[in-house]
């Protein structure tokens, strides 16, 4: 091959800084995120794995339906607790500490909803 | 066949003079034929006269009659819904406001009229229209009519594109050009004390009264109407209802509404 001496090292090196991140965390164990459930709520709106995957479909959900067609603003779980359908009034209603709760997954897997922009999160001397 | 320089300004002269006399396309704009013909294209013709449609009556004398009320619909309409003053009227952003009769009536004025009236100050909002030409021009239907009549607006879906703006003939939408949470130069913010009840809006929305569905939803009235209403300068109902009080007023009164040739069907009345 015209050339080898240079490119295979090259390539080398190459292979090796794009897996960096692969090899470089090799043996270190990732925290997986924890968010803290609230203790005196046992069920939430949804079972836990609809909630985990599709939250932010529900939410949109809600939005819609109360915003354009005058929707219900409460909802009531499956064993007939009634919550608010919001996510100022009804998530963070149990979920009171968004840091430990919202934040925890979201830094995880690194996305950043802009929902505080423009709601409020609720503050230490509401609760 | 050769056309002479002579043949072809009699041609003109003849062409222009049967011109005169028939009807112009500017004669049939003024006319308002086209804008009817507009309105009939769209449906808009009618208003709907049947279901739930909440409309308000405002009385402008009353308003007038009780000094500092006005103001006060004012301030509680924005400190609930967390409307800033960005201090500058350029930036400002508006649901509810106080402009002169000569302004917010501007087809309804003439040089005769009382100036006393002329100068009155008239509170204005959204209309609320029967046929919203904002919810037409919104590209990403962020702005909609709901089944009660109220003209409402979904913050997440705006994009700021402003068209609503341009389109809105009552001058009723403000566009945030700052963010609403933020701090003037001296580190004032812009919004005095927040609601947290209620959500700000962020830099690069449009926003606008929204009848106050939020307190509807809770059998309340809108937060303006609860202020005036004790002194009976503001009347909200179903406007389709026969026998409410806002279609009993406005059977007995003397009411116009905002640019009524437009055809929007504003859901917004004042009482003279």
């Amino acid at each position: 091959m015209y050339g080898s001496q240079r490119i295979i090292p090259a390539l080398i090196v190459f292979v090796g800084l794009m897996t960096f991140a692969i090899w470089y965390n090799i043996g270190q164990t990732q925290q997986p995120p924890d968010p803290e459930l609230p203790t005196e709520y046992d069920e939430c709106v949804r079972d836990t794995q609809f909630m985990r995957e599709s939250h932010m479909v529900l939410l949109h959900q809600w939005r819609d339906d109360i915003l354009r067609k005058s929707g219900p603003r409460t909802g009531v779980t499956a064993n007939g607790l009634r919550y608010d359908r919001s996510l100022q009034k009804g998530c963070l209603d149990c979920h009171d500490d968004k840091e430990k709760f919202c934040d925890e997954c979201h830094n995880y897997a690194s996305v950043a909803p802009d929902c505080w922009r423009c709601h409020f999160e609720p503050t230490k001397e509401a609760l | 066949m050769k056309k002479e320089r002579r043949d072809f300004l009699k041609l003109a002269g003849v062409a222009a003079a049967a011109g005169m006399g028939g009807t112009s396309a500017v004669q049939s704009l003024l006319g308002g034929e086209v804008q009817a013909a507009g309105l009939k294209r769209l449906g808009a013709e009618k208003e709907h006269k049947e279901g739930l449609r909440l409309g308000l009556a405002i009385d402008v004398r009353k308003f007038a009659s009780i000094p500092g009320l006005a103001e006060r619909c004012v301030e509680v309409c924005h400190s609930i819904h967390n409307v800033p003053d960005f201090g500058n009227p350029k930036d400002e952003i508006k649901w509810l406001w106080q402009e002169r009769f000569d302004r917010v009536f501007v087809k309804d004025t003439h040089d005769r009229q009382a100036p006393e009236l002329q100068k009155l100050p008239v509170l204005t909002l959204c209309n609320h229209c029967d046929n919203p030409p904002c919810v037409r021009a919104c590209p990403t239907k962020a702005t909609f009519k709901k089944d009660d009549g109220v003209v409402a607006m979904d913050y997440h879906r705006c994009i700021g594109c402003r068209f609503c703006m341009a389109a809105c003939p009552y001058g009723a939408r403000s566009f945030n050009w700052r963010d609403p949470r933020g701090k003037d130069e001296q580190g004032q913010p812009f919004i005095d004390e927040v609601n947290t009840e209620y959500p700000t809006r962020t830099a690069g929305v449009v926003e606008k009264c929204n009848f106050c569905v939020e307190r509807l939803a809770e059998d309340k009235l809108p937060a303006c109407v609860e202020e005036a209403a004790p002194y009976g300068a503001m009347i909200f109902g179903n406007l389709n209802d026969h026998n409410s009080e806002i279609s009993r007023v406005l059977r007995e009164r003397y009411s116009i509404r905002r640019r009524a040739a437009l055809g929007t069907h504003p859901s917004v009345f004042y009482l003279i």
